[in-house]
């Protein structure tokens, strides 16, 4: 079906949805690359408009990617539940975001129609929403996921402690995680990205994280994040594996591109969920996105890279994740080009994810060849700590030594749990507070205390 | 630089120990990792002097970016050890151009195909592994590291009586562009050395990306990675041994990518195993 829109004096058309939602999607670099953005700013206005006259119901009855064609497109709409969508099946995309900053759209009510729910609906609305409406919509979701702890409540927000080494190093690790542990860090997962798929060193860095949790009794989880079929392997060894990490996207070809489909995940989500190993949930995965892979892996079919991105969700949503983070400034400046674009994308991702029914982590980040920096970053975080964010990264001073990135450090954490009076997961919290890092008042304690690490630094310094 | 006061230990009610808020004690495990541990709080703030040293080495990861590789340079190592090359150039004709068009950096210019396609036109056999050295993100790694990779990588395929392309100069190039490469020489596989983009930490960072059956329209699924090469991360020969092992695995399984484990390790940890505790302090050993 082809659309149009009459501004100024000129008609626009817009040949089919894909193209409608591609036109409408505010401008960044990745679009332009793959030759879908709008030709002028009018015409992306034009898109808006007509955008918003559209209703929620053709989007049951045109795919952006044919069913035929792709298992994604086949997930969404076979796991479409059409009774909760009957709450806003009468609703174009205009008013749907109306309705969306209503107060009829209570935390409850936003629960209720999830799975009624098309991500091409979520990233439709998204397009024509502003800041803070992503923000306001955004933090009227809550999403609580448990594995050895309780991540998603409001009022407070978790980290990825993130103890990357350019050589896998045991010691260097282990520095980087005394660092952030004494920081307040970690409570969403303590999660390695290894320098290598190296199978040997991958599985002494499993076995690493599992001896210092259960060591200092630490309540929360770990992960390598090696390819999930590494991950099987290590399983089937009996090597320790908490939850189970792989990069997913929205078309299956990207994912094919990472080497995975709907059933190898699901093989994954199974082998995992046999393990039980869970203290308190049995939420057991972890996913990886971001806009640009599917134009990255030359499989986006047309599709705009926010729409691709908001159909990942649906992927991570059939696996009932414990984390998933959008990678959003990872993927470099030729999708995502300066922090403008940047700042915009991250608040798309949480608030698609969010209303999706996902626990939504963000990765606020650049890398150096993209027109970013760490006032970007700041704009963003505080921005995402207001929307509600499960968990952000948690890193050494920022600088990410081994993936060459910059994310947020272990001191940003403690920034935004500051300025917005947050607090990390209740167990973590207790944690943090038995171990002499936090005080009483859940706040860190005096800088310089080594809490539970006095006796191994010491014995270390004495060497 | 004035000298430290000297009664700094002895303050009146309404001076700010500055000293105590900014010194976390570990910061001697900075020995273990080049990460930014240790580095002290004003409040939960980052202190001064390391926000501004963050600063400054953001300004030098951005630069490095832009400085061109000096091609005459890398020839003339390579032809001090008496190795022959072919210099390319991608689609892309700059830069600016290289960063914002992906698409245009991994695929070669009309004229690098043509200077390939003649190439091979005068072979009677193809070779084992075509070798290419692209400038990608940090041209000061390849600059730096690249003629000696290349070199030794040489050596030890020759050990294992493998034949070698000329190794492969490529300007403005991504990761893809190896597939091209390869399939024009007829090639095996392929192994591209490309600069990493680099870390705030780590201007000077090689990666390898090896390709079994090289075609253009492969996707990183068909490739395996090694990365993080330069003097503080993985050395060089360590890059070879694992490069090599790789190539070898790959010749009897007839595949490359994410099928093909990097086992290279193996027999090496398991037997540190053995003979030596892991090495994680926290646990005491």
């Amino acid at each position: 079906m082809s659309f149009f829109a009459d501004v100024a004096n000129q008609r626009f058309h817009f040949a089919d949805l894909k193209t409608l939602l591609a036109k409408a999607t505010p401008l960044r670099s990745g679009d332009c690359l793959a030759g879908v953005a709008a030709a002028s700013m009018l015409e992306r206005a034009a898109a808006q408009l007509a955008l918003a006259e559209l209703p929620l119901k053709h989007f049951l009855n045109e795919l952006v990617i044919p069913y035929e064609q792709d298992e994604v497109s086949r997930l969404i709409v076979d796991s479409h539940d059409l009774s909760a969508f009957s709450v806003v099946s009468h609703l174009t995309v205009g008013d749907f975001r109306n309705w969306l900053l209503s107060d009829s759209a209570t935390p409850e009510a936003l629960q209720l129609i999830r799975a009624g729910l098309t991500p091409e609906m979520v990233a439709a609305v998204s397009k024509i929403m502003r800041v803070q409406d992503l923000i306001l919509v955004a933090q009227k979701c809550e999403v609580v996921t448990k594995f050895n702890n309780t991540l998603g409540l409001s009022g407070h927000m978790a980290t990825r402690l993130q103890p990357n080494h350019q050589t896998d190093d045991i010691s260097g690790i282990a520095a980087s995680i005394l660092d952030g542990l004494l920081y307040g860090n970690g409570d969403a997962v303590i999660g390695i990205n290894p320098a290598t798929d190296n199978y040997a060193a991958v599985t002494q860095l499993m076995k690493m994280l599992d001896e210092v949790i259960t060591h200092y009794q630490i309540p929360t989880q770990s992960c390598v994040l090696t390819h999930v079929t590494t991950q099987l392997e290590a399983i089937n060894k009996g090597v320790p594996v908490d939850i189970v990490f792989q990069s997913i996207a929205g078309t299956q070809g990207t994912n094919e591109s990472f080497g995975v489909s709907l059933s190898v995940l699901d093989e994954a989500y199974d082998t995992a969920l046999s393990l039980k190993r869970g203290k308190v949930g049995d939420n057991v995965m972890y996913f990886e996105t971001g806009q640009g892979s599917a134009l990255s892996a030359n499989a986006h079919h047309g599709v705009d890279q926010q729409t691709c991105e908001a159909r990942a969700y649906v992927v991570a949503r059939r696996y009932n994740p414990l984390l998933i983070n959008t990678v959003v400034g990872f993927i470099g400046p030729e999708y995502l080009y300066d922090g403008k674009q940047i700042i915009r994308a991250g608040l798309e991702d949480h608030f698609c994810g969010k209303l999706l029914g996902l626990p939504m982590g963000v990765d606020v980040c650049y890398t150096n060849h993209a027109e970013a920096d760490q006032d970007d970053m700041d704009m963003l975080l505080t921005q995402l700590g207001v929307a509600g964010v499960n968990f952000i990264m948690g890193i050494p001073g920022s600088d990410d030594i081994m993936l060459n990135y910059q994310t947020t450090s272990y001191h940003d954490a403690l920034y935004i749990r500051d300025v917005l009076g947050k607090q990390p997961a209740p167990e973590f919290t207790r944690w943090l507070q038995n171990m002499d890092i936090f005080e009483g008042n859940g706040r860190i304690g005096q800088a310089g205390r080594l809490g539970p690490f006095e006796s191994s630094f010491k014995a270390l310094v004495k060497e | 630089m004035t000298s430290k006061p000297e009664n700094n230990h002895n303050l009146s009610k309404n001076e700010v120990d500055i000293d105590e808020y900014q010194n976390d004690k570990w910061h001697e495990l900075r020995r273990f990792t080049q990460a930014r541990i240790g580095l002290g709080r004003a409040g939960v703030s980052l202190p001064t002097h390391h926000q501004l040293q963050f600063n400054l080495d953001h300004a030098a990861a951005r630069d490095a970016v832009h400085i061109p590789l000096n091609c005459e340079t890398i020839v003339q190592e390579l032809a001090n050890h008496s190795l022959p090359h072919v210099r390319l150039h991608s689609r892309a004709q700059h830069r600016s151009e290289y960063l914002q068009r992906p698409d245009l950096g991994r695929r070669l210019n009309r004229a690098s195909v043509e200077t390939l396609t003649q190439y091979q036109s005068t072979q009677s056999t193809s070779s084992d592994v075509a070798i290419v050295l692209a400038d990608g993100l940090s041209s000061v790694a390849v600059q730096s590291q690249g003629s000696e990779l290349s070199r030794k990588l040489i050596e030890s395929l020759t050990n294992h009586s493998l034949r070698v392309s000329p190794i492969c100069i490529v300007e403005q190039g991504r990761v893809a562009i190896g597939d091209e490469i390869g399939e024009l020489l007829q090639a095996k596989s392929v192994v591209l050395i490309v600069g990493e983009r680099p870390g705030l930490s780590s201007p000077d960072s090689l990666g390898i990306y090896y390709t079994y059956a090289p075609k253009l329209g492969l996707t990183d699924a068909n490739r395996n990675c090694i990365s993080n090469i330069r003097p503080a991360g993985l050395s060089i020969d360590d890059a070879v041994a694992r490069c090599c092992w790789l190539i070898l695995e790959a010749n009897k399984l007839g595949y490359s990518g994410v099928n093909l484990k990097d086992k290279s390790q193996e027999s090496a940890d398991n037997a540190a195993a053995i003979n030596s505790p892991t090495g994680n302090f926290l646990l005491g050993n």
